[in-house]
């Protein structure tokens, strides 16, 4: 019978069909970090249960640790350093593989899995944090859960879960200049609705996908739950082998080739079904950026704030006069040119080598605009090291962004480090919530060209602006 | 886990759509390596005048005298979308909320509830407005009743809906049950399963 990717992998990992209508689901890899991770593994052990398989389980500190140089487990966040000591006994006890503080190959959880080959094709990944569907892009059926999940993961090595639906989001046509993964998912969910994906396993396919690389992948699996959707993934193809080719946790020599014979077969068979199609012609997309609190609240960075009466719904209207009033904005506003207070390059959506090289690009040469609090945050120790090795920090640090060790950081507001009441953001992160970088400050969503081009100029820039013609 | 079998209580609503965990507890909310003591900054950023203070914002429904002890939340399309952050679902618990009313939630969070004893009830946009108008006439006495094992809601004037749950969710949370010590009962099939693909597709074990 023909089958979709993820029913391949689904199939392949299926323990038992259970009497209640859900399936027992073999989890290959549990990943954790210190603010959630930290509960899970200290409330499994006083339950007195065991880790089944330590050796299938990571951790990293990255959503509260500080970005500062020379930081330590104290953190600007008030107790932070609490859950980074839990964490790091915690996982001592457990006998779990730790990177740690001060590790090389620290970073965010999403970053480093797959850099590390962690995540390999066609296995099953969960991690309590809702971004894990950005590993789906190396061709594994990775998803977020919850802290009473993570315990079960790792008790049982299973998961208790009903079959999602399976959508196929297909992407053709050719980009555009300065037209990037993260403004293909923008896009998409501005189109659809931040609930468009509901209940759905999303293959995300077509040339346009297949021509991404292996990083862009991830950019565009990573937005896959802000579409609400049970994940994202893309099948691996022979780009996704060679990236992890090496890595240090993937197969070695013979086990190398079996793995890879294997993860040939990973792909959605010709006349395969999904229950939902989606077909998008990039031409149409140019430089997306949100203007509102949801990812929905995204438009083409040309196009003005829609009129309330565009809108479908009641509801969609009342959530975006709310919006509206909260951003400081008017039905109509032209978003070029308004003027932004901060920049932000990082979380797991968009910290990685490329989407440096392609920020750097812009501001090699060129300063930041003097009124703008600009920060870059590589999303692991080893995309800093690349970086400096390329000197993509002094191009950073030239233009004036601050130059920051790996982690969340302020993706979101923890209680410590934020970018200040009513202050304007431009963010490569995910989330564009009401508070979620700070009290009260405005996100506006954008890929990493278009924060690098609005950085310089202060004001919302249209990165093809920027362009260099070489 | 606390069991839920009926319940009959005060509902109020919070008529917005993709209601995130950020809003239901904001991450500055969760200042311990614990599971409790999270009931106080359920809907902080909404709940107090100021974010760094707990001055009540009069405002807000659930400071609301006609709102005092809600234990049920009729709410919009996609709620506790966002972070995976079982926080939010803690707080809701500890606050004393026992079931939520929306067309839909976000998939973590859904699952986030059954494992906690909130029961998350999947009912039409139309329901829920019907609904929160019937009980915004008078919300401590017009209160809302809902029974798992029938799957049904009910409303003092006479409104009446049905709702789907998936019979595992169901089963667990009418007998309180604890999800881990379920599946251990298939030790053996998980084992086998593991000696089965550790033949075909060693790699995915680890070695430490």
């Amino acid at each position: 019978m023909s089958k979709t990717l993820f029913q391949k992998i689904w199939d392949a990992h299926q323990v038992k069909s259970l009497p209640d209508g859900t399936y027992l689901i073999y989890i290959d890899r549990v990943f954790l970090h210190e603010r959630t991770g930290s509960i899970a593994l200290q409330s499994l052990a006083e339950a007195g249960r065991k880790v089944r398989h330590p050796e299938q389980v990571f951790c990293t500190m990255d959503h509260i640790v500080d970005t500062f140089p020379g930081r330590g487990d104290d953190t600007v966040m008030p107790s932070g350093k609490d859950f980074i000591q839990a964490t790091r006994k915690e996982a001592k006890a457990a006998g779990i593989t730790l990177f740690d503080i001060g590790d090389e190959q620290q970073g965010i959880a999403h970053v480093i899995s797959p850099e590390l080959g962690i995540v390999q094709p066609g296995l099953t990944l969960v991690c309590p944090d809702s971004h894990t569907c950005t590993q789906g892009a190396l061709g594994a059926a990775a998803w977020g859960i919850g802290s009473s999940e993570a315990e079960h993961a790792m008790a049982t090595q299973t998961l208790r879960i009903n079959k999602p639906k399976l959508m196929r989001v297909w992407f053709e046509g050719e980009l555009n200049s300065c037209v990037t993964a993260k403004d293909m998912i923008l896009h998409l969910i501005s189109k659809f609705g931040a609930h468009g994906g509901a209940g759905h396993a999303i293959e995300f396919a077509g040339p346009t996908v297949e021509a991404l690389s292996i990083e862009a992948r991830m950019t565009l699996c990573n937005m896959a739950v802000e579409f609400a959707a049970f994940t994202g993934l893309v099948a691996p193809d022979q780009k996704t082998i060679e990236y992890l080719e090496g890595r240090p946790y993937v197969p070695k020599g013979e086990q190398w080739h079996q793995a890879v014979e294997y993860w040939h077969s990973l792909v959605t068979d010709d006349d395969a079904l999904f229950d939902t199609e989606i077909k998008i012609d990039v031409a149409e997309i140019e430089p997306t950026i949100t203007w509102g609190t949801s990812p929905q609240h995204a438009c083409g960075i040309s196009q003005t704030v829609p009129e309330l009466e565009s809108l479908a719904s009641e509801d969609a209207r009342t959530a975006a006069t709310r919006a509206l009033a909260y951003q400081a904005l008017q039905p109509g506003d032209k978003l070029l040119d308004l003027k932004i207070d901060c920049a932000f390059i990082g979380s797991c959506t968009n910290s990685r080598i490329e989407d440096l090289r392609k920020a750097a690009a812009i501001l090699k040469g060129r300063k930041v605009a003097s009124h703008v609090k600009a920060i870059c945050v590589p999303g692991s120790q080893q995309v800093k090291a690349a970086a400096e090795r390329e000197g993509l920090h002094q191009v950073f640090l030239d233009a004036g962004f601050e130059w920051r060790e790996s982690g969340c950081s302020m993706c979101f507001y923890a209680g410590g480090e934020h970018f200040g009441k009513q202050q304007r953001v431009l963010s490569t992160s995910n989330r564009n919530f009401e508070s979620r970088q700070g009290p009260e400050t405005r996100t506006h969503l954008a890929s990493p060209e278009t924060v690098a081009a609005s950085a310089l100029n202060g004001c919302i820039t249209d990165p093809r602006t920027m362009m260099r013609t070489n | 886990m606390k069991a839920f079998t009926t319940h009959c209580g005060i509902a109020a609503p919070l008529l917005r759509i993709n209601i995130d965990t950020d809003a239901i507890i904001p991450s500055r909310e969760m200042r311990r390596v614990s599971k409790k003591g999270l009931g106080e900054g359920l809907f902080a950023s909404s709940r107090y005048v100021m974010s760094d203070s707990r001055e009540l914002n009069p405002d807000f429904i659930l400071n609301k005298a006609e709102y005092a002890n809600t234990t049920i939340l009729l709410t919009g399309n996609n709620f506790g979308c966002g972070s995976s952050r079982e926080h939010a679902v803690w707080a809701l618990a500890e606050y004393g909320i026992r079931a939520i009313i929306a067309p839909s939630f976000g998939a973590i969070f859904y699952q986030n509830c059954m494992r906690n004893g909130i029961l998350p009830v999947v009912l039409s946009n139309e329901a829920v407005m019907q609904l929160s108008d019937e009980i915004m006439q008078d919300p401590q006495k017009l209160k809302i009743e809902i029974d798992l094992q029938e799957q049904k809601v009910s409303s003092k004037k006479g409104l009446h809906f049905e709702f789907d749950i998936e019979t595992g969710s169901k089963e667990m949370l009418l007998n309180g049950l604890d999800s881990i010590g379920l599946t251990l009962q298939y030790e053996a099939d998980i084992k086998a399963f593991e000696q089965q693909t550790q033949k075909q597709h060693s790699w995915l074990y680890l070695q430490n």
